[in-house]
């Protein structure tokens, strides 16, 4: 693996966020009115539920958390859809890339893009609504690393698609994480689910993140098994999704995607 | 030097490229032409390692391409008029990138070269999209040359160029052959641009080569006054 060739992936998208406010504005703009809207949700679920009454920011907690899975996924899909869409798809392959370095370089460029985002939302649901993420203490980085890594094995996963069956795979790149969220408990506990979903919720990491935020700011306790849990099916989920993206540089190099790729 | 050995390649059911052989010395300009869809695409495709051959394989400098595709792709380039630049980012930045991807030393002294000598400096800051398809045909041609390559696969390198840029990319083309000492293979429909730059030529149809050789050893032998007919006579033949 070379840095040289993993910078320049990175400097690429870079160049692209670099030069186009609206870019910026986009990435910006989404967290930001998940927070607000969701800000407002919490103030009314303070006023008038007992079971929230004493935690303000737990949903926008959440909201904040499943936002940054959110972009996390979002932009690894982007990334590589930015290269289908302006037809520099075969440009990279010819280049002496390995498939590693794609994955790497992806995979940083798309923390960058998401922290363009998310850092905005965090810091303005402080003062507009007295939540602050980082009372959820140390346990947060590991929540957020749990989120990301879930973030890049999906957008891995829906970049192998794109890769073996081209850009008619994009449609699921916006879906894919709407499917999973009713699963992951992201506002209401496990125990909301019906007994035979909460048997497929359980193969999630999301719920056992989520049911931890719930239980610090509720309780005050951290529980690291939860977070355990959670990391160690991610890795269990991000290796199969390297796997995967393997296979299907590979099935694509049969069936001769690569150098056919474009809208 | 390239060497294609029992090349084939089958989509599902379709056979795209038949058992084909071929050699291309050091410093020799090769050109492939044959109708749309014969296989020149997927010829270029499994020289470059980004199409899986069905069997056969594909020898470059004694290295088989399915073992060796990154430190092949290091030494080689490609040039398309299907695939662009990003079209966002300025001139200079594409060829950062590409640079850095090819691990080009000396980068910058590298770009302002290329600008010089493709008429780019006027560029440098535009961004590629703005770019008339002339001079993004020669930002192409920058981002293909910036590693220098030793091989160069140009895959109709002018289409839809006007005469004084195509003649331009052509005789730049040539320069850099000549100059560097390159392998380049060249598909075109432009029989004359062949004529020009090819030191022979391979007709390909229904995914097999029918017939090689010099093109002035082509036309004499199938009786024509030129390629191009050479060409009409091979491929409705």
């Amino acid at each position: 693996m070379k840095f040289h060739r993993m910078y320049a992936l990175f400097l690429r998208h870079m160049y692209l966020i670099r030069s186009s406010v609206p870019r910026i504005l986009d990435l910006i703009y989404w967290p930001t009115i998940q927070i607000v809207l969701w800000g407002f949700i919490s103030k009314f679920f303070t006023l008038y539920s007992d079971y929230y009454s004493h935690t303000v920011g737990i949903i926008l907690s959440a909201a904040i958390l499943y936002d940054f899975l959110f972009r996390s996924s979002i932009s690894f899909n982007m990334l590589f859809l930015e290269e289908i869409w302006s037809r520099n798809f075969t440009n990279l392959f010819v280049a002496p890339l390995r498939v590693s370095e794609i994955i790497t370089a992806l995979t940083v460029t798309a923390l960058f893009r998401t922290l363009i985002g998310i850092i905005p939302a965090i810091l303005i649901a402080a003062p507009f609504f007295g939540v602050n993420l980082f009372i959820l203490g140390p346990s947060l980085i590991l929540l957020f690393l749990s989120l990301y890594f879930f973030g890049i094995t999906l957008g891995l996963l829906v970049t192998s698609g794109l890769l073996r069956y081209g850009p008619a795979f994009e449609n699921i790149a916006w879906s894919s994480l709407f499917l999973l969220a009713p699963l992951g408990c992201v506002y209401y506990p496990l125990s909301i689910l019906p007994d035979w979903l909460q048997v497929l919720a359980k193969a999630l990491p999301l719920v056992y993140i989520f049911e931890e935020v719930r239980s610090i700011l509720l309780n005050n306790v951290v529980n690291y098994a939860n977070i355990i849990s959670a990391l160690k099916l991610n890795l269990l989920y991000f290796a199969s999704a390297v796997f995967i993206f393997y296979l299907a540089f590979y099935g694509a190099r049969k069936k001769g995607t690569l150098i056919n790729m474009g809208e | 030097m390239i060497e294609v050995n029992n090349l084939t390649k089958m989509f599902g059911n379709t056979l795209a490229v038949e058992n084909i052989n071929f050699k291309i010395n050091k410093s020799k300009i090769v050109g492939l032409l044959g109708p749309n869809g014969c296989g020149k695409s997927t010829t270029i495709g499994m020289l470059l390692g980004l199409i899986k051959p069905s069997t056969g394989s594909v020898v470059i400098d004694g290295k088989n391409i399915e073992k060796n595709r990154t430190n092949l792709l290091k030494k080689m380039n490609f040039i398309s008029p299907y695939i662009e630049l990003p079209k966002k980012l300025t001139v200079e930045e594409n060829l950062k990138v590409y640079g850095r991807l090819y691990g080009v030393n000396n980068l910058q002294n590298k770009i302002d070269d290329l600008m010089e000598k493709l008429n780019l400096k006027d560029f440098r800051s535009r961004k590629t999209g703005e770019l008339s398809s002339g001079q993004k045909n020669r930002v192409s041609l920058a981002k293909a040359l910036v590693n220098e390559p030793e091989i160069l696969l140009l895959d109709e390198p002018t289409a839809s160029l006007d005469p004084d840029v195509g003649d331009y990319i052509r005789a730049y083309i040539e320069e850099y052959a000549s100059n560097k000492k390159a392998t380049i293979l060249l598909a075109s429909h432009n029989m004359d641009e062949v004529e020009r730059l090819c030191h022979e030529v391979m007709m390909m149809k229904n995914g097999k080569i029918i017939d090689k050789g010099k093109s002035i050893d082509l036309i004499n032998k199938h009786g024509r006054k030129n390629l191009e007919e050479v060409f009409l006579k091979i491929v409705r033949g």
